[in-house]
């Protein structure tokens, strides 16, 4: 699903963020992606995302090689990945409905079908009654559930989930981790860049661990490696 | 593209001058004070024109021929003359006619002075053609033309007046041009630095759009929306504005200074329209376009 060979990225010359990373994901995994500030993980999202070039290696995500991508095609590649960020970014003018339909409006998607797909989606994350609300009205795990569903409602082959649970209590982050474990079942990938050691002990999920820019290990069902 | 699509972005484009009111305000009121000195600029002109043109159009050259010349060689001569690139059109005046035309201006109320005269016609030798240029500045040439022409014993014309009229005329357009730039120029810049702010308030809006998968047409036609509206509301103040003020100054300045009405011939509000109507609505259309198209673009690399 996800491969990535020799990946280096420089963001100043000389100074690499990232250092030929060698990584494969398979389909319907779930990747926990650990490490320090500073160690290389939201870059290597930003890769992903297209947001960003790699400095040099190749990077293919569902047989698509990205080097090859034109600026054109980035827009119909993203449209496969679903993205949830630690500050949610959700669009502050517009209520739940519109936050989630506008991911399906940015697709063309008939407004038929988005009054069909965006209530599945608010019962998903179990805010059906609060449709109206606009994110101010919404608690910091309430956003990032509704971002979520953002994320979701165009059904992605992967989900990238940078610091979901950075900005929320114990509680909503166990809420949100439950909701990834749930989507992840259904045979999505899930990648997760997380600072929470305990979700990521007790998950036993795959947990790859960055430091200076370099994966330090990578584990099948790993915890995260704690350092004096 | 679905219709549904293209309903949402014009949607989009009306709720986000909602959504931002005050920006929107601020850009309406730019536009508009630009298009307003705009349009004023461009009445004041037209009217300077318009009374130019009237002037010019009374600049003629009239030529009187050779004695001996018949009646059809002077048509001959007139022909040629109407073919020349200068000349609007010309009038015969023979020499009864002008004759006539002398006892009525300086014998008015005396014509019996003139009885003496009744079969001897003083003016027997001043038939002439009176010649209307195309344009004022056209004078010398013709008149350098006329010269060379056998059997014309005459030409009258004034230097001064059209050389003045000509110089007014190209220091009205040195003016209308170098004001045009400069108001056009700081139409340009105001209006781009209020759309930079707007857009630089939903930035990240725009980032959160592209990296969910908006084209950059999705994310730019809303927003383009927004700004060709801005530019016809913009753009329709200044000018129903304008309309009126025009028709109440012209109608205060011919009722007031009646004795000005020869001097001054105001061009009617429904003529001036005719131009300023579609050169209002297409600037204000066109900077609400471009300002929100090019300042979007860099935004867009996301």
């Amino acid at each position: 699903m996800i491969t990535m060979e020799n990946v280096s990225k420089a963001y100043v010359e000389g100074i690499p963020a990232l250092k030929n990373i060698n990584l494969k994901v398979e389909r319907g995994e779930f990747v926990f992606i650990v490490g320090d500030s500073g160690s290389g993980k939201s870059t290597l999202i930003k890769l992903l995302l297209k947001e960003l070039e790699p400095t040099s290696g190749k990077i293919v995500v569902n047989g698509q090689n990205l080097g090859r991508l034109r600026r054109r095609q980035i827009p119909r590649y993203r449209r496969k990945l679903g993205v949830v960020f630690q500050d949610f970014r959700l669009l502050k003018d517009r209520n739940v409905y519109e936050n989630i339909a506008f991911a399906q409006r940015v697709i063309m998607t008939p407004t038929r079908k988005i009054r069909r797909e965006v209530p599945k989606m608010l019962s998903m994350i179990g805010l059906a009654e609060k449709y109206k609300s606009f994110p101010k009205e919404l608690s910091g795990g309430e956003q990032q559930r509704v971002a979520l569903a953002r994320a979701l409602v165009n059904r992605p082959d992967i989900l990238l989930a940078d610091e979901p649970t950075g900005n929320l209590d114990p509680k909503n982050s166990w809420d949100i981790m439950r909701l990834l474990e749930k989507i992840n079942r259904t045979g999505t990938t899930i990648l997760v860049v997380t600072h929470n050691r305990e979700i990521v002990d007790e998950m036993k999920k795959r947990v790859i661990t960055m430091k200076r820019g370099v994966i330090i290990s990578d584990e099948k069902e790993g915890g995260y490696i704690y350092e004096g | 593209m679905r219709a549904s699509t293209v309903w949402y972005t014009l949607k989009q484009g009306i709720k986000n001058i909602y959504r931002n009111k005050m920006f929107s305000l601020a850009s309406v009121a730019t536009m508009a004070a630009c298009i307003f000195m705009f349009c004023l600029f461009f009445a004041v002109v037209t009217n300077f024109r318009h009374m130019v043109d009237e002037a010019e159009s009374g600049v003629t050259v009239t030529v009187f021929f050779d004695e001996t010349l018949t009646a059809e060689q002077i048509q001959a001569i007139g022909t040629e003359i109407n073919a020349r690139p200068e000349v609007d059109y010309t009038e015969y005046v023979t020499a009864d006619e002008a004759w006539a035309e002398y006892i009525e201006v300086y014998l008015g109320g005396n014509e019996e002075l003139a009885e003496g005269f009744k079969d001897d016609n003083p003016l027997a030798n001043a038939s002439h053609y009176i010649i209307y240029l195309n344009a004022v500045e056209d004078q010398e040439s013709l008149v350098s033309y006329l010269e060379t022409v056998q059997g014309i014993r005459d030409i009258n014309h004034s230097e001064p007046v059209a050389e003045t009229l000509s110089g007014f005329n190209r220091l009205l357009s040195y003016i209308s041009i170098t004001i045009i730039l400069v108001l056009l120029f700081v139409a340009v810049f105001l209006i781009s630095n209020t759309v930079m702010i707007g857009i630089a308030v939903r930035k990240e809006e725009i980032a959160i759009m592209k990296l969910i998968g908006a084209t950059d047409f999705f994310v730019r036609a809303p927003f383009i929306v927004e700004g060709i509206l801005i530019g016809v509301i913009g753009s329709a103040i200044p000018l129903t504005g304008i309309y009126f003020l025009y028709t109440r100054v012209v109608t205060f300045i011919t009722e007031r200074f009646s004795i000005l009405n020869n001097l001054l011939d105001f061009v009617p509000a429904s003529e001036l329209y005719q131009t300023l109507l579609p050169v209002g609505l297409a600037l204000g259309i066109g900077i609400g376009f471009l300002g929100s198209f090019v300042t979007i673009r860099k935004h867009l690399k996301v």
